[in-house]
């Protein structure tokens, strides 16, 4: 069922939604009922030149950030700070595009990053000035930043920040832009890279063997080289194979291991009723455990899981049929 | 006198009622049509998986047979959503696997699926048909492998650009000879080589196979077999086009294509030679959606191709089509409804086709009476181009212009292109779907505001100047349903004045803009029924109301707060205790 069925049924359909809207619009949510009417005329009168009366100072939108202040923006830390909230109405008007235009970019830093063109001409863009404001929050969004920007701020913090992440020639990249998805960017790029392929990985390439166990109704392969360690292997075969020992599946990521289900999985891949086995290269079965993690994953070529009584005739001690993989770390 | 239907005369009337939105409506006139339309509902679309648990939807629907499922936010396409963040399909396949086990279909799009999901559905569903997974990542191989093994009726199984650990080919040959009833297979998004051979097998018991979309490693030479075995084919993608081919090779490929007489769309085409383009002119005039948008085609062979399309209506394609074969488009493709034009530089913007301009765009909407959806990638544009695309298409849809550089302004006049996106508001009054880009100043909003009336997605990058920006878009666009909003200046005021309006919409994306921490306590406080979530890589040691936060993501629900959030996600329900100190009511 759709969120917005749950919505309507519960009495409002989307007109009284609606309505609700503007019934909402006349309460104010930093709970400023006096500032409530100022708010709603303020609706109506949105292009009304007169409201540009209203100063510059009242229009800006300031976000105080440690260390960020500039000595325009002594007072306005704080946006939701109760003295701002008084002489401020609740959607600044813009200044007519005039006064936008000659007005100084970088003064224009504090207040909420209104550019003028001047700005664009330079062009230092929107985010850098950002970049400047919300020093942390650079590495984060990894925003672009230009060549130029680096002598037009003010702040040497930026210019530190700029001087890291901005490559000396061409335009740094920015995360997600241009908007193309991942997959399409990937294909991409292999094509562009075709011909140059090689067939046969090197042997830092990914090792994969066939995996498989007593009674499932197919194969598992495993990358060996992605494990370090027969723990790691251990683990995550238990994972993979759940499914098969106690008849449902693992959890996904989301609500993270079943604690009883791995247990009651270690105890029966662990020597109550399976072990894991290998082919080496001459084609034996032999017990994994034996060898240095190293020296296995050069040999083994095929894993199975068997039932430990099949296992005995592989002439192994007994007590290596009841050991827990996991200790053989 | 009783006016009620008996409900058996209800169900058989609704049993005609296929669209969910007037099934929606349906369910509100009264109890009893509100029960009588949930017991008799097939088919159920959750658009944002964390809008409602899967055991409500599961309750309410129990005779579902069709899911559809939406996961993690669109801007993750681009990156922008870390890993981690959510969009779990266990807990749905878990919970539909206990109550809905007829379920039939399953539809996910941006979740992540894993190999223990896909055995799940294996196992659960006895009567499973239909798996599509768009976007979807999470899982390898072995949990296809799975899926066709275990599913006796599978009709459908497409992997739509997913990310999947390829394990290997063999999950193929897992298909059983059983199974014959195969509607559609699309694998093309995976790397490994199958066995020729299996695939052969599984085209030819397949006599309903409509839908084959190949992957790479499929080579000209299979591709020629397989077109043999399947000439019925509706829709094909094929794998590489490149092998070298002897002559008569190539003759047999060419005859191949032509006894296609369905071939109605046609996609793949990955490393397309030019000398082997016209083995598709046969195909050709039959087609109605063609996707070039992975062939490295060049401009010449391009137009050779398109001349001959006359009733495409759907085309993607590289930006290497230049400006001179979107005029050839425009000439001969004048069925054309959807046109996507995506950059082939493959890294930033300097790679990009510069012989691709907005001229491009201009001729296609002179050429074309039917377009209604664009998606263009282009360097620069100009307010004069939109305003001109506006009067000859005011019947658009859907337009998403993304001028990659970002801030760019027209670049004849140097000024901000909210002039054309203005025209683009005006004209087009059915537009639902819009992509902003460029330098834009916050009257751009104003008139998407006041225009915008049906616009139901909106998606925004480096634009605007203030917080009038977002609030022109939230009091203005009545039909809004998602917003998302990337490095904007914008902050706390328009976003909390604005607060109901974000319960009648979807959701709300906004990252690298300026909204303080403290707004979002606030607005978690006042809204309880939106998750209104924080996700912060890097958040400071102490979060300082007034500290900015990296993205924010708000979505109706009705599910409460989702228990499956990383630690780099932050609700209010993670510390209640954090009041609304100095922030408070007044």
């Amino acid at each position: 069922m759709s969120p917005e069925e749950e919505l309507q049924s519960n009495g409002s359909v989307a007109s009284s939604t609606r309505n609700i809207v503007g019934v909402l619009k006349e309460h104010n949510y930093l709970g400023l009922s006096d500032c409530s009417s100022v708010g709603s005329s303020n609706l109506s009168g949105l292009a009304d030149d007169d409201k540009a009366t209203i100063s510059l100072k009242a229009t800006e939108l300031t976000l105080g950030l440690p260390g960020s202040q500039s000595p325009a923006r002594d007072t306005e830390l704080n946006l939701l700070g109760p003295a701002k909230l008084d002489e401020k109405p609740f959607f600044p008007l813009l200044p007519s595009k005039d006064e936008m235009c000659s007005s100084s970019s970088h003064k224009n830093i504090a207040s909420g990053n209104k550019r003028g063109f001047s700005d664009t001409m330079d062009k230092v863009p929107l985010y850098t000035e950002k970049n400047w404001m919300f020093p942390e929050a650079v590495v984060a969004t990894q925003s672009v930043i230009k060549k130029e920007v680096a002598q037009n701020l003010p702040k040497g913090k930026l210019s530190t920040t700029n001087n890291s992440s901005s490559p000396p020639a061409a335009k740094a990249q920015i995360v997600g832009w241009p908007p193309v998805r991942s997959y399409r960017k990937n294909t991409l790029a292999t094509t562009c890279k075709n011909s140059d392929e090689v067939d046969g990985k090197p042997g830092s390439g990914p090792l994969f063997v066939k995996v498989s166990m007593d009674g499932a109704p197919y194969l598992r392969k495993v990358d060996l080289r992605s494990y370090t360690n027969y723990g790691e292997l251990s683990a995550a075969l238990e994972k993979m194979f759940t499914t098969f020992t106690l008849g449902q599946c693992g959890t996904s990521g989301a609500t993270g291991k079943d604690v009883r289900n791995e247990t009651k999985l270690k105890d029966l891949l662990n020597g109550k009723d399976y072990v894991l086995t290998y082919e080496d290269k001459d084609g034996d079965w032999m017990l994994v455990g034996d060898f240095s993690w190293e020296i296995f994953i050069g040999v083994c070529k095929k894993l199975k899981i068997m039932k430990g009584c099949d296992a005995i005739g592989l002439g192994m001690f007994c007590f290596l049929l009841v050991m827990p993989l996991k200790s053989l770390v | 006198m009783d006016l009620r239907l008996p409900s058996k005369v209800l169900e058989h009337i609704l049993s005609f009622v296929d669209s969910n939105e007037d099934r929606n409506s349906v369910s509100l006139v009264c109890k009893s049509w509100f029960e009588t339309e949930r017991r008799t509902r097939k088919r159920v679309i959750v658009r944002n998986c964390y809008a409602v648990t899967p055991e409500a939807v599961a309750r309410r629907f129990p005779e579902m047979r069709s899911l559809t499922l939406k996961g993690k936010p669109h801007f993750a396409d681009y990156n922008l959503v870390p890993d981690g963040w959510g969009g779990y399909a266990w807990p749905w396949i878990e919970a539909m696997a206990a109550k809905c086990p007829s379920l039939e279909e399953l539809r996910l799009k941006r979740m992540v699926v894993t190999d223990e999901c896909l055995e799940k559905i294996a196992a659960s569903f006895k009567d499973f048909k239909v798996l599509v997974l768009t976007s979807c990542e999470g899982f390898s191989t072995d949990g296809l492998a799975a899926i066709a093994v275990a599913c006796s009726n599978l009709r459908e199984l497409e992997l739509r650009e997913c990310i999947v650990e390829d394990l290997g080919g063999d999950w193929l040959s897992y298909f059983p000879e059983t199974l014959t009833s195969l509607v559609s297979l699309d694998f093309s998004c995976l790397d490994s080589e199958v066995k020729l051979s299996d695939l052969e097998r599984l085209v030819s018991r397949s006599p309903n196979l409509k839908s084959l979309k190949l992957n790479r490693a499929v080579s000209l030479d299979a591709l020629g077999s397989l077109l043999r075995l399947a000439p019925q084919l509706v829709e094909l993608g094929t794998g590489s086009f490149s092998d070298k081919l002897d002559q008569e090779a190539v003759s047999k490929l060419s005859q191949a294509f032509s006894e296609m007489k369905e071939l109605k769309s046609l996609s793949g085409l990955w490393d397309v030679l030019p000398e082997y383009i016209p083995l598709l002119y046969s195909v050709c005039p039959g087609l109605t959606s063609l996707n070039l948008s992975y062939a490295t085609v060049q401009m010449p062979d391009l137009v050779e191709l398109l001349t001959r399309c006359s009733n495409l209506q759907k085309l993607w394609v590289m930006d290497l089509i230049e400006d001179k074969g979107l005029q050839v488009v425009a000439s001969s493709c004048k069925e054309l409804r959807e046109l996507r034009v995506f950059p082939s530089g493959a890294e930033g913007l300097n790679d990009t086709n510069v012989a691709m301009t907005e001229q491009g765009l201009v001729s296609v909407s002179e050429g074309c009476p039917n377009l209604e959806s664009v998606l263009y990638f282009c360097v620069q544009f100009t307010n004069a181009a939109m305003v001109t695309i506006a009067r000859n298409r005011p019947n658009l849809k859907c337009f998403r212009l993304c001028v990659m550089e970002p801030f760019a302004p027209d670049h004849k006049t140097q000024k901000p292109l909210d002039e054309g996106f203005k025209a683009i508001a005006e004209r087009c009054k059915d537009l639902q779907r819009l992509s902003v880009s460029g330098l834009l100043t916050d009257k751009a909003f104003e008139y998407i505001g006041t225009h915008g009336k049906k616009l139901r997605m909106l998606s925004i990058a480096f634009a605007g100047d203030s917080d009038l920006m977002l609030h022109h878009l939230l009091s203005g666009c009545e039909s809004l349903n998602k917003l998302e909003i990337r490095d904007c200046p914008f902050g706390d005021t328009a976003l909390l004045e604005n607060a109901a309006k974000l319960e009648t919409m979807r959701s709300l994306w906004m990252s690298s803009c300026c909204v303080s921490f403290g707004a979002c306590k606030l607005l978690s406080q006042k809204m309880p029924k939106l998750n209104v979530e924080v996700i912060d890589e890097h958040p400071l040691e102490t979060r300082p109301d007034s500290s900015p936060v990296e993205r924010i993501y708000i979505y109706r629900t009705l599910a409460g707060p989702r228990l499956d959030m990383p630690e780099f996600v932050w609700t209010i329900q993670k510390n209640p205790e954090i009041g609304v100190s100095h922030l408070a009511i007044k």
